[in-house]
């Protein structure tokens, strides 16, 4: 069942066609999907409050209705150490296209793996677990399920990846909660599945996992475009 | 069967060869239909289908597109059982509305109809649509394999590659452009007649969520469904904006979501026919553990290269299990064998070394399946082997898997183990798709 507020944020978001990263995580949290702890700060005063209080290294984001691919722009800064970088952050990001504010959010410790899904011609809603960050389509290491998924899909998901290992704990590193990361994705799941008829796609890259917790560190959510008006049938 | 759009001066109308060969080769009753009535060979021209006597349980319609839809509903008014309109000229020449009529009316109805621009059903021993000539057409045996094809060439293409394998057909549909019935209800109607055991398809694309079902009713199917796609080239217009979208193209999706449920998806003619055989012999998946028995080390080394590119496993057996095999050995083999997996019996070895290997092999847990590469050049080997290795595994062994050269000569050897349900391909990479068949038919 798709919740209220859930489908207002989506309502929100129609003009631009995606929906931004704040209200995104928002959603995810309806469906509890750990996000970092985070401030959308419109002032520079309400961002150096939040870090002082979460503590230091955080990251900062754009927030801009012009800016989906914030990486590609210059509007994702990670390692920020102290209160000088915030503030030249904002004072950065105020330039951009659109600027509606500043995400700072708690640095989310783990191995990047990215969660997706999109809503195929053919098969309706899938739901795609691989490793993540910026280089995903350079690695290009996924697996791939039909959704709804079940429980038993998530360590079968993992299995597929060349990269299982590294999330299995290699070479002495702790491996991944699977408990939690089975968590995230059975609540993907049933969150595509409530807006598989609002949705395109979805990306949660990175989701940031480790041997304590599996986050959404970013969240894109791609709407459907809109029906092209009464163009008789198909 | 009614054949509706009979020539009276061309014997190569299709209409005439449909008639023709079920009129003179196949236990159905056949009757001609022309608007003009006349004598097509000997037989009566019936001028309407209502005029038929007696009912009339399937009607092939072979007039041009513009008539379908009358001809149609004559047939529904006639109390016919179901069609198969083999005219072209509808969605494919972009006269969707045409074939709108079509469906709207046999929905309306009730009524079944295959088509259009199809070659219908070929159905061995009781009726063929194909109007193909049949001193033309390569015809497979009677079997348990049923093959559905959105394109009527690569059905009569898989047909010839059926008959060369030894696979036996126990339905061949050509559903063109699949106006009403689709592969999902053919999928549903095969996973119930009791003649099929595999169920083969051949699909250009489904229509939107189409592919879901046909899945979710592929997994819940207790036979196994085989899958050929063509058109793999990725397709999305806005699969810049999302990694996912680039992550997981159209085929990518289409390949994945098969393999969740457990479909066998055939990348090529070669894997099909290959599916196809191994799933009408073995239904049971296995893990992929393979003993390899060969006379020639190149054979086996072969088929590890194989396994391994399949993803199957070719287990090196125990020292326990690797002394009982020479035990097991004529003297002169036990110094000069390998034992290890593949099991190289030289080409010194004898039909009853390969016989108590594979039943030695067949109580080994390591191993679930059985690759018996067969060289029947070697002096030691008779045209015997093939029946008597297959008897081993119907006294309850695992499942064994033949290669055999293809030539007339060994026919005596393949026949031995095709005859007796075991599964033979003509190269050593076929037999290796076998056993990936069998280890694929399950979800993932």
């Amino acid at each position: 069942m798709l919740k209220k507020e859930v489908l207002e944020l989506l309502n929100a978001s129609r003009e631009q066609g995606w929906v931004l990263e704040p209200d995104a995580k928002r959603i995810l949290s309806l469906y509890d999907i750990p996000v970092p702890r985070f401030v959308w700060a419109r002032d520079l005063g309400a961002a150096v409050d939040f870090a002082g209080d979460a503590g230091y290294p955080v990251v900062a984001k754009v927030i801009s209705p012009r800016i989906l691919h914030k990486s590609d722009t210059g509007g994702v800064i990670p390692g920020i150490a102290g209160e000088a970088q915030l503030s030249a952050a904002f004072e950065k990001f105020s330039r951009m296209d659109g600027f509606a504010g500043m995400l700072v959010e708690e640095t989310a410790p783990g191995i990047e793996l990215m969660a997706g899904a999109k809503i195929d011609f053919q098969f309706g809603p899938v739901i795609l677990l691989g490793m993540g960050g910026t280089g995903v389509e350079i690695y290009r290491d996924t697996a791939l399920r039909m959704a709804p998924l079940a429980e038993r899909d998530v360590p079968s998901m993992v299995g597929e990846l060349k990269a299982r290992r590294l999330i299995q704990g290699y070479r002495g590193a702790d491996p991944v909660d699977m408990k939690q990361l089975t968590r995230v994705l059975m609540g993907f799941s049933d969150l595509v599945m409530d807006l598989r008829e609002h949705i395109e796609s979805i990306d949660l890259n990175p989701l940031m996992c480790s041997a304590r917790a599996c986050v959404a560190a970013d969240a894109r959510i791609l709407l459907k475009e809109k029906e092209a008006g009464s163009a008789g049938p198909a | 069967m009614a054949v509706i759009g009979v020539s009276l001066t061309n014997d190569r109308h299709p209409a005439n060869v449909i008639f023709s060969k079920n009129h003179l080769r196949y236990p159905v009753r056949a009757f001609a239909v022309n608007p003009k009535g006349g004598v097509l060979m000997g037989e009566r021209i019936y001028p309407r289908i209502g005029e038929v006597p007696g009912p009339v349980e399937l009607a092939v319609i072979a007039v041009r597109a513009e008539y379908v839809p009358d001809i149609l509903e004559q047939c529904i008014r006639a109390g016919v059982g179901g069609a198969v309109i083999i005219s072209g000229g509808f969605s494919e020449t972009g006269r969707t509305g045409l074939q709108d009529r079509l469906t709207d009316m046999a929905r309306e109805a009730d009524f079944p109809f295959i088509g259009p621009n199809c070659l219908g059903i070929y159905a061995p021993e009781r009726l063929d649509s194909l109007f193909l000539p049949p001193e033309r057409m390569i015809r497979p045996e009677q079997g348990t394999v049923a093959i559905v094809s959105q394109s009527g060439g690569i059905l009569v293409d898989q047909m010839v590659k059926f008959s060369q394998e030894g696979v036996g057909l126990s339905l061949g549909v050509s559903i063109g452009n699949k106006a009403l019935v689709r592969e999902l209800d053919l999928l549903e109607y095969l996973a119930g007649d009791p003649g099929t055991k595999v169920i083969a398809f051949y699909v250009e694309g489904f229509g939107k969520d189409e592919g879901r079902a046909f899945v979710e009713a592929a997994a819940r199917c207790p036979k196994p469904v085989i899958v050929l796609k063509s058109g793999k080239s990725p397709g999305g217009s806005r699969a810049v904006s999302s990694h996912t979208a680039s992550l997981a193209g159209d085929y990518g999706v289409f390949s994945r979501v098969l393999a969740q449920k457990g479909v066998v998806e055939a990348k090529n003619e070669l894997e099909l026919v290959s599916f196809c055989e191994s799933l009408s012999c073995y239904r049971n998946a296995i893990r992929g553990n393979i003993g390899i028995v060969t006379g020639s080390g190149g054979h086996g080394a072969m088929a590890v290269d194989a396994c391994s590119d399949q993803g199957l496993t070719v287990p090196l057996l125990g020292s326990e299990i690797q002394g009982d095999l020479r035990e097991r050995l004529s003297p002169g083999l036990r110094d000069i064998a390998a034992t290890g997996n593949p099991i190289d019996l030289t080409g010194s070895a004898v039909d009853d070394d390969f016989a108590a290997v594979t039943d030695y092999l067949s109580r080994v847990p390591e191993i679930d399946c059985i690759l018996m590469l067969l060289l029947p050049y070697l002096p030691g080997i008779t045209p015997d082997l093939g029946a008597r290795l297959s008897h081993i595994h119907q006294r309850g062994g695992r499942p064994l898997i033949a290669y055999v050269p293809h030539v007339e000569k060994f026919r005596m050897l393949i026949e031995g183990f095709e005859l007796n349900g075991i599964p033979v391909s003509p190269s050593i990479e076929g037999a290796v798709l076998m056993a990936t068949a069998m280890r694929r038919c399950q979800p993932c």
